[in-house]
């Protein structure tokens, strides 16, 4: 399996990873590969607010740009500059080095209704 | 463009399947968007050599006593001067100026010409050359059943294609073509492209369009050769600054707009839309197309917003990186008297204007 069994998904192919109250952000493996490739980043400052459900970036490739939605609600505390130079490593590494941004949890973040590693590959596999 | 059915299919569909090309739905089309990956495919026909389905193209022929005359009425350029195994691009237009299509149209002999259309076009093309020529001794033929196309393109694509024809294709000069064998099959072998690099686009039935793509795949396998998408089709013809239909030209849009005025014979006698095209050449245009290229962060893609001088001026026809020159550009409407070289322009991207220069088109071309 390429996806992470720690991870959680979304319906719109991204990731994320909680550890205490800290998430993780990234998109997944099939929605780099959907894009194909990738050459602008648009990342939210630290210190700025995402809302789960709501858009809180933007990455471009050579044929189209795709909004990135947020998992969970809470503070940015870091996103990833190295990003904004190297952009194509969102294609070589999606699921690691090329992480969004880190958030901060606030209030009720349950991440039940997200999918399971074995969940997305299957709906992954069904979009084709 | 909406898909009533399901999807077209051209006869090499199972072979993008079965070599993992991406699929997409293009104009009703199922067509390969990608095989390896839009820059590499891209740096392929740039520096080796690319290999394309263009099958979903049409084919108009139109064949009788009149029909050089027929053909030289529906478009714009100088048909009378094309010999027997030339070609060269045109306008279909509207009485109004506008495009029916673009156009590439051969001459096979006086009496039959051999029209490449685009695939959306294709029915409304034909209905239109169909009342259009009824005064003409001649009979235009709906031919798209009967070809399949294959592009072949970059600079191995002589030393690619020449093993598989006894045609010397050497001597098939920039948009000539010759009718031959190709890969054992009847063929007709068109110097000719949308890339901007060297290249052949050979027309085949569609039952050895799979055993020619075949043939030619192995043929190119010692100078790198590799089956392309859509994708990277399209980035190479921005580069070259070539026009797309629905982007840079359309119903509403007339080739001097377009910048085309090398294809807009007027001295060759009388043409459809010649009328509406004078009155706009002496009026003078008010919007021109131009190039840009990005001076701040973003790609100006197709649809986007120009600004002149703060103000709401144009809209970009296509816009994206350059995989070739590492520089983002694109085509756009701008306003005549603000087209020139070196005009700064704005462009909206998500909201926010961007820094932008009206540059020299082509963006690419090929070292000579």
């Amino acid at each position: 399996m390429i996806y992470p069994e720690s991870y959680r998904y979304t319906k719109e192919h991204e990731w994320v990873s909680v550890s205490a109250d800290v998430a993780t952000i990234g998109i997944t493996h099939h929605a780099q590969h959907e894009l194909g490739d990738i050459v602008y980043v648009d990342l939210p400052k630290s210190g700025s607010h995402v809302d789960k459900g709501r858009t809180f970036g933007s990455v471009e490739s050579v044929k189209a740009v795709s909004d990135i939605y947020s998992p969970v609600t809470g503070e940015v505390l870091e996103s990833n500059d190295t990003l904004a130079t190297t952009p194509e490593q969102l294609n070589s590494d999606p699921h690691e080095a090329a992480w969004l941004i880190k958030v901060k949890l606030e209030g009720d973040n349950d991440l039940s209704a997200l999918m399971s590693a074995a969940d997305y590959t299957a709906y992954a596999g069904a979009e084709g | 463009m909406t898909t009533v059915g399901p999807l077209l299919k051209t006869p090499l569909n199972e072979i993008h399947r079965a070599h993992g090309a991406k699929m997409v739905d293009f104009g009703g089309w199922d067509m390969p968007v990608q095989y390896s990956g839009l820059v590499d495919e891209h740096h392929t026909v740039r520096k080796a050599v690319g290999l394309f389905d263009v099958s979903h193209m049409g084919e108009i022929e139109i064949r009788g006593p009149e029909a050089l005359q027929a053909t030289s009425f529906i478009t714009t350029n100088y048909t009378a001067n094309l010999k027997d195994g030339q070609a060269h691009y045109a306008g279909l237009l509207y009485d109004h100026g506008g495009f029916v299509d673009d156009i590439l149209v051969h001459r096979v002999s006086q009496n039959h010409f051999f029209l490449c259309v685009n695939a959306g076009n294709q029915e409304k093309d034909f209905d239109h050359i169909r009342t259009s020529v009824a005064s003409f001794d001649c009979e235009p033929e709906y031919a798209s059943p009967k070809y399949a196309q294959i592009a072949i393109q970059g600079p191995f694509a002589l030393a690619t294609a020449q093993p598989l024809t006894e045609t010397p294709l050497s001597q098939i000069r920039y948009y000539w073509f010759a009718d031959g064998t190709f890969a054992g099959v009847p063929a007709r072998i068109a110097r000719t492209g949308y890339t901007g690099e060297d290249g052949f686009e050979i027309y085949v039935s569609p039952d050895d369009a799979p055993a020619v793509w075949n043939a030619i795949m192995a043929s190119g396998a010692a100078h790198g050769i590799k089956p392309c998408g859509l994708g990277a089709r399209n980035t190479l013809r921005l580069e070259a600054a070539m026009a797309l239909y629905g982007h840079e030209i359309g119903a509403s849009i007339s080739p001097l707009e377009a910048g085309l005025n090398w294809i807009v014979k007027f001295d060759k006698g009388d043409f459809i839309g010649r009328d509406a095209l004078l009155r706009q050449k002496e009026q003078g245009l008010t919007r021109k197309l131009a190039g840009f290229e990005m001076k701040g962060r973003g790609i100006g893609r197709d649809g986007y917003e120009v600004l002149v001088d703060g103000n709401p001026a144009g809209w970009v026809t296509s816009g994206s990186p350059s995989p070739t020159q590492n520089r983002n550009i694109g085509l756009c409407y701008v306003p005549a008297d603000r087209a020139a070289i070196g005009q700064k322009i704005e462009i909206i991207i998500r909201n926010q204007p961007v820094e932008a220069e009206i540059v020299p088109t082509p963006f690419y071309k090929r070292p000579q």
